[in-house]
This record gives structure tokens, sequence and C-alpha cells, in this order.
């Protein structure tokens, strides 16, 4: 569960991202972030994360109090979270099945375990047969699957795609989108960051609108009037 | 640590090496070129100061035997003079022996072809195994009993110490800062080859990696290009100055003079190299990516 309380972010330059922001994401949500370009959308996600401390007010996220949360106890809270990006970022120079698996590693689980998972992840977004190949030998929409299965592998209670589907063909985006309603199906959170009014307008989901780091607007897409 | 997590470092640090083989070569490249040129200059002074060494052991003392002592009494004077300190080796040289080399030095000049041997006194020469003990060591000799004079060159022995302190000090000083040199030239070198890895780390941060879970491969990539380089730049050390020492061995210009052998070094210098090589490569490793570490 996510829950901000009057929250405000103001950068070291003086840049007033957040302007006291209340926002409760319940368990099992499916929830589009919308806004334009320096809206306040990253500073959001970022506020999630923990790459950046606010300024003022409360932030919760899976029972951490991020305004508090000591760095050691970071990585803990990161193992709740799964988090895809605009930009894939993926490792180039390990394999689609490494770079899920090292996910799992990173929490210390063996290997027989490893090895299970990632394969069950990977058939989960489609890509079974490509556990051998290399991040540049795939689309960009089978780039993004890997990015989400290595989100997902960890079994998080909530998913940050931060424009997932930004670098991809419109076809493709549908896809990732469908595939991510699959997976809040299963009852994984999703918080998916976007500007693409029309992708978001085909689901009949929680839809929040920023605009300089105000909340502007909450309800289901239906009825996202907001324009850019 | 869990030994497959222990394993897995192991392996992401190796492959690491293979992985980024351009920046693992530049890294391997620079630490072998800070290394031997550290280690030709080490070989260097320790050859400068064992060309000193060998000229300061050329350096004699004369004590001349009081001309009222037999022969017998004369010559019974050497247990007494190795007894003193800073002797390494004495020679007694009789009256005729010094004779004898007189004139063979003056045999051209008749002036002195009647010469009788009682001109002469007995004499010991004395080797010393310090130098710098020279003037100690002829004040001990006016003390044994018999000895009527000591010939002892001081100036010479307080110019050989003076070179000597010299170029130990420059040696030392020389030492120290291409040594200061070398680990920040060989630390940049492995921050510059991390940089571009600082997108893996955040992404290793963002799935919930440890610090010391990404520092581990980091540690052991350092370790192992530290191990490389120091093992290549050692090797190529002893090659070059084994085929410089044979080419001065067998020069006509260089046959007076007395190389150390790589042998008599070898064991420190083997140890001087990993450590300087494993320690610059795992610290510089480790700290290079701090700054990625704070997110």
């Amino acid at each position: 569960m996510i829950k901000f309380k009057e929250v405000y972010k103001t950068y070291e330059n003086g840049t007033k991202a957040i302007r006291g922001i209340n926002l409760d994401i319940d368990d099992g949500e499916f929830v589009f972030l919308v806004g334009p370009s320096g809206s306040g959308k990253s500073t959001l996600i970022k506020l999630i994360t923990g790459e950046i401390c606010a300024t003022s007010g409360l932030v919760e996220v899976n029972g951490f109090d991020m305004t508090a949360i000591k760095r050691r106890q970071m990585p803990k809270l990161r193992r709740t979270l799964g988090v895809v990006f605009q930009d894939f970022r993926l490792i180039d120079k390990k394999t689609i099945f490494e770079n899920v698996a090292f996910a799992m590693r990173v929490v210390g689980a063996p290997s027989k375990e490893i090895k299970a998972r990632v394969e069950y992840v990977l058939e989960l977004v489609g890509l079974a047969g490509h556990s051998d190949s290399y991040p540049l030998e795939l689309s960009g929409g089978e780039q993004q699957r890997v990015a989400i299965a290595r989100a997902l592998v960890n079994n998080p209670s909530v998913i940050i795609a931060d424009e997932p589907t930004g670098n991809i063909d419109p076809a493709r985006s549908l896809e990732i989108m469908r595939l991510l309603e699959q997976i809040n199906e299963l009852g994984t959170t999703v918080l998916v960051v976007t500007h693409e009014k029309e992708l978001v307008n085909r689901f009949a989901k929680r839809v929040v609108v920023i605009d300089s780091g105000r909340l502007i607007g909450d309800g289901v897409s239906g009825y996202y009037s907001y324009e850019e | 640590m869990k030994s497959n997590s222990f394993l897995y470092f192991i392996k992401e640090g190796v492959t690491s090496v293979f992985n980024h083989g351009f920046m693992s070569v530049a890294t391997i490249a620079i630490m072998m070129a800070c290394l031997i040129i550290m280690g030709g200059f080490t070989l260097l002074s320790a050859n400068i100061q064992e060309m000193i060494s060998t000229l300061e052991s050329q350096n004699q003392v004369v004590a001349f035997v009081d001309d009222s002592l037999t022969d017998e009494e004369a010559r019974s004077l050497s247990d007494k003079i190795l007894t003193l300190d800073n002797v390494d080796t004495v020679e007694f040289v009789s009256r005729e022996q010094a004779m004898n080399k007189f004139l063979r030095k003056y045999q051209d000049n008749t002036l002195f072809n009647d010469i009788d041997p009682t001109v002469f006194r007995h004499r010991y020469v004395i080797t010393m195994t310090d130098i710098e003990g020279m003037e100690a060591l002829q004040n001990d000799l006016y003390r044994v009993p018999g000895i009527a004079r000591v010939n002892a060159h001081l100036e010479i022995s307080r110019g050989f110490v003076t070179v000597r302190n010299i170029v130990a000090a420059v040696s030392l000083v020389l030492t120290i800062v291409l040594l200061v040199i070398s680990v920040f030239i060989m630390a940049n070198t492995i921050k510059l080859t991390t940089f571009s890895r600082r997108e893996e780390i955040a992404v290793m941060k963002m799935v919930g990696a440890t610090n010391s879970f990404i520092r581990w491969p980091f540690v052991i990539e350092g370790l192992f290009l530290g191990i490389i380089g120091s093992a290549l730049a050692y090797l190529v050390t002893w090659g070059v100055y084994e085929i410089l020492y044979t080419r001065a061995q067998n020069s006509a210009t260089f046959a007076f003079v007395n190389l150390v052998r790589f042998s008599q070094y070898a064991v420190p210098m083997l140890i001087a190299y990993a450590a300087i090589g494993i320690l610059v490569g795992v610290i510089s490793s480790s700290t290079a990516i701090k700054n990625y570490l704070k997110i």
C-alpha cells in the first residue's frame, strides 16, 4: 500500500516539484499516473522508490515510512517493489535469463529456486524460448517484457512502471499494458506512469492526474478528460 | 556470506574482467607500466648502492707496527686487531713485502736501488665493514699496544658517506613519489573503467541489492586485475633485467661494474609487486563505485 499525506518536494535548486499531494493506493489496485512533462510524475515515483526524500509530509510504502527510512533498510523496501523503466535498463552483457535471475540472486535465493522461478516468469511474459538471448537481440517490446519479468520475479507487492510504453510501438504498447493488467489480476498492485491518453482510455482503471506538482484529478479512466 | 553467493561473486568478478575486455586491458597496461617504472628504478638504485659499497670495501686503513717489536710480536697483533669493531679483513704485510712493493712501484728510479728493508715497518692492511666508522677504527687501532701509526683517509670516508646518504635519500624520495603517482594513476584508471557501469549499479540498487552485494564482484574483479597486472609486470621486469644483466656482463664498457643479480631481489620485489597490484586493484575498484551506490 502507498500513502501520500500533504507531501511537498522542493529540489535544492528551488524547483517545487510536488506541492501538497494526498494520495492512497490500496493493495491490489491498478492505477495510471498521468500528467504532462515536468508535472512531477517522476518525482512522485522517486519518492516511492526512495531515490529522493520528501521535503515535508508523510510518504508510506509497503509499511515503510519513507521520511524516516534508514539507508540499510532501503534494500528491504526495494525488494517489495518491482520497477519497470521506459529505457528498460537491462544489462547488455547478461543473457535474458541472467538479467531476470540477478534480481533473485540479490535476495540470496538458491540456484534451483532461481531457475524454476525465472523460467516461470519468462513464460508468463511470453519469452519462454529466449533465455539464452542477449537484450540487444530482442525488439523493444520484448526487452520491456524482460524488464517486467525482472520486476516480477521476486513476487513484489507493488509494480511501478515508469512510461513502460514510451520506447515501443503502439501495438506492442497495448500488449505490455495487457500484461501489466494480467499481473494485477494475480494480486499485485500496479502503478503505471504514462502520458498516452488513448492507451489509458482503453482500460477502465483508476487514473490519477497531476500537474505542476498538484493532484488535479482522481477517477476511473472513462472520465479521463485531462488535456495535455 | 552464503557459499552460493560467494561463488556467484567470483564468477561475476572474473566474467566482468573478460566482458569489459578493453577496460581490463587498459587497467592492466597502466598497472604494468607503473610497476615496471617503479621496479626498474628500485633495481637501478640497488645497483648504484652496490657499486658504492664495492668502492667502499676497497678503502683500507694501514696500521704500522712499532719498530721495537720483534717479527713474532708484530705478527701476533693480528688477533687483537680482529677483535676490534668494524674490522672486516686484516692482512699482515712484512717490511720485506712492503719494500718489494715499493721497489716495484719505483723500479725506474735508481735512487732507491740500495734501499734497506729496515727503513720500512711491518704493517697491517685493514678493510672495514662500514666506512662510516673509519675514524673510530683509527682511534681504536691507536689504543692497540704495538701500533705506532695509523694511516686512514678520513676525507675519502666522509665523501663516500655523503654520497651514500644522498643516493639513499634520493632513492627513497623518488620511490615514494613514484609510488604515489602510480597509485593515483592506477586508481583513476579503475575509476574511469567503472564509470560506464553506473547504470548497471543503479539497476542493482533498484532491485534491492545491498551495497556489499554490489561491491563484492568489483572487489574480486580488482583482485584479478591486480594479480594479472602485477604478475605480468614482474615477469617483464625480470626478463628485461636479465637481458640487460647479460649484456652488461659481456660488454667491455661495463666489465668493471659489479651488477646485482635479479635473484637477490626476486622475493622482495615479488611481494612488493603483488601487494601494490592487489591493494590498488581491490581498494580502487571498491572505492570507485562508492558514488554510484548513493541511490
